[in-house]
């Protein structure tokens, strides 16, 4: 398949590559309809996160259509679905809190030492950002294995176009979130500082908290 | 380790009383066997699951090598007696009989070689309750004869590189496994090969 691929500071390449392939039962295999570039694929791009490896494939916001499922997943050839950044197994304490980012089990054991070493606990995987949280392959890419693929995606019923839930992936429940930690209340005069696509975002949410009353 | 507090609080995460008071171990273990010498290895996880499966999971040591990176197989000749294989560099593995010494069940495994065994090494695995809610706290504690010469060589490869990030790594790997029936990989097709699952 065709990948962006990481090779160093401003270094970014698309190349032919494996196939992602069903390594665990609770896998996936989803083939990319959309994706979408994160503020935060700067940070590699202009190589401020440590531990990435050349040839990394890039990308953590991205949806698609289900084409293979391990005998533990609930996903169904054909369904599509939009995919969160944060890996999260379903199964831990934090996840059974729904602190999905805090997953104490989807980093493998082997790429967790710095983050342990650096922030006291390791930390969950997400998609397609170093290997400090997985090495995990990401979705700027034509297909993209899920692990854990019965808890993070959303099945996206027919008659939604992607470009209406793309954003779910990451940046909308960014902004989301920005304007729930407001507690945001009828009346309420609400002020947005930089609207880049968060920004933005956080207007969007804010207007469904109703803050004019 | 330094046999100095001061040096030993620098080196650990341990506060200066902590390391004052602190007992050698290492010197404890191979007293208490009769050994030279001894390296000991001790981690605790807390494990979203119930004692009595944690425990059942364990004790059947056939289960080990799912988790435990460097374990070829274990195989089990009676309900206390088991031998080990452990891969080795260049093809080569390392053997030896082990024994169960201490048995609670739902509590505590302790095992430990016997004669003859490549490398000497004892291992305690307990399981205790940890808050409600949050399942059991699972606490391994590893002792070893750092061995010499040649084949002791290997087994510093193996053992002695970092012990202590090795067993980090097969806990939360134990971990792993039993919270989600699976190990999680980030797997590239040029990877080496991928562990062993629930299925």
């Amino acid at each position: 398949m065709r990948a962006l691929t990481w090779h160093g500071k401003h270094d970014v390449r698309m190349e032919t590559v494996p196939d992602p392939k069903i390594v665990n039962p609770r896998d996936a295999i989803i083939r990319i309809t959309s994706t979408a570039i994160c503020g935060s694929d700067l940070h590699l791009y202009d190589s401020y996160i440590p531990s990435m490896h050349r040839g990394d494939i890039l990308g953590h916001e991205f949806m698609g259509e289900v084409v293979e499922t391990g005998s533990g997943s609930n996903l169904k050839k054909g369904e599509r679905v939009v995919v969160p950044f944060v890996i999260a197994c379903g199964q831990c304490f934090f996840c059974g809190k729904q602190q999905f980012s805090a997953c104490d089990n989807s980093n493998p054991a082997d790429k967790t030492d710095l983050s342990e070493i650096a922030y006291g606990y390791a930390m969950s995987g997400l998609f397609g950002y170093s290997h400090m949280t997985g090495g995990y392959a990401g979705g700027q890419a034509e297909y993209v294995r899920v692990p854990y693929s019965d808890v993070g995606p959303l099945v996206i019923p027919d008659g939604l176009e992607d470009d209406k839930v793309l954003f779910l992936s990451d940046i909308l429940p960014t902004g989301w979130m920005a304007a729930e930690n407001c507690e945001i209340e009828p009346g309420d005069t609400v002020a947005v500082w930089g609207c880049g696509p968060v920004g933005l975002f956080a207007v969007q949410s804010a207007f469904l908290l109703e803050p004019t009353g | 380790m330094s046999s100095s507090p001061v040096e030993r609080a620098r080196q650990s995460d341990a506060p200066l009383t902590a390391a004052v008071a602190q007992r050698d171990v290492s010197k404890e273990a191979a007293e208490e066997r009769g050994w030279h010498e001894a390296a000991v290895v001790g981690r605790t996880v807390t494990i979203n699951r119930t004692r009595a499966e944690l425990y059942a999971f364990w004790r059947d040591f056939r289960n080990l090598p799912r988790f435990m990176e460097n374990v070829e197989r274990v195989d089990v000749g009676d309900d206390r007696r088991s031998h080990w294989v452990i891969s080795a560099p260049a093809g080569r593995t390392v053997e030896w009989d082990s024994v169960i010494t201490e048995d609670e069940p739902d509590s505590v495994i302790a095992w430990e070689s016997v004669e003859g065994a490549d490398v000497r090494n004892a291992g305690r695995i307990e399981f205790r309750d940890a808050p409600p809610g949050r399942g059991t706290y699972v606490t391994a504690t590893i002792v070893y004869d750092p061995p010499a010469g040649d084949i002791g060589k290997l087994i510093a490869k193996l053992f002695q590189k970092e012990p202590k990030i090795q067993a980090r790594r097969e806990l939360r790997r134990f971990k792993q496994l039993m919270e989600t029936g699976e190990i999680p990989v980030a797997f590239k097709e040029d990877d080496s090969a991928v562990r062993g699952s629930f299925s």
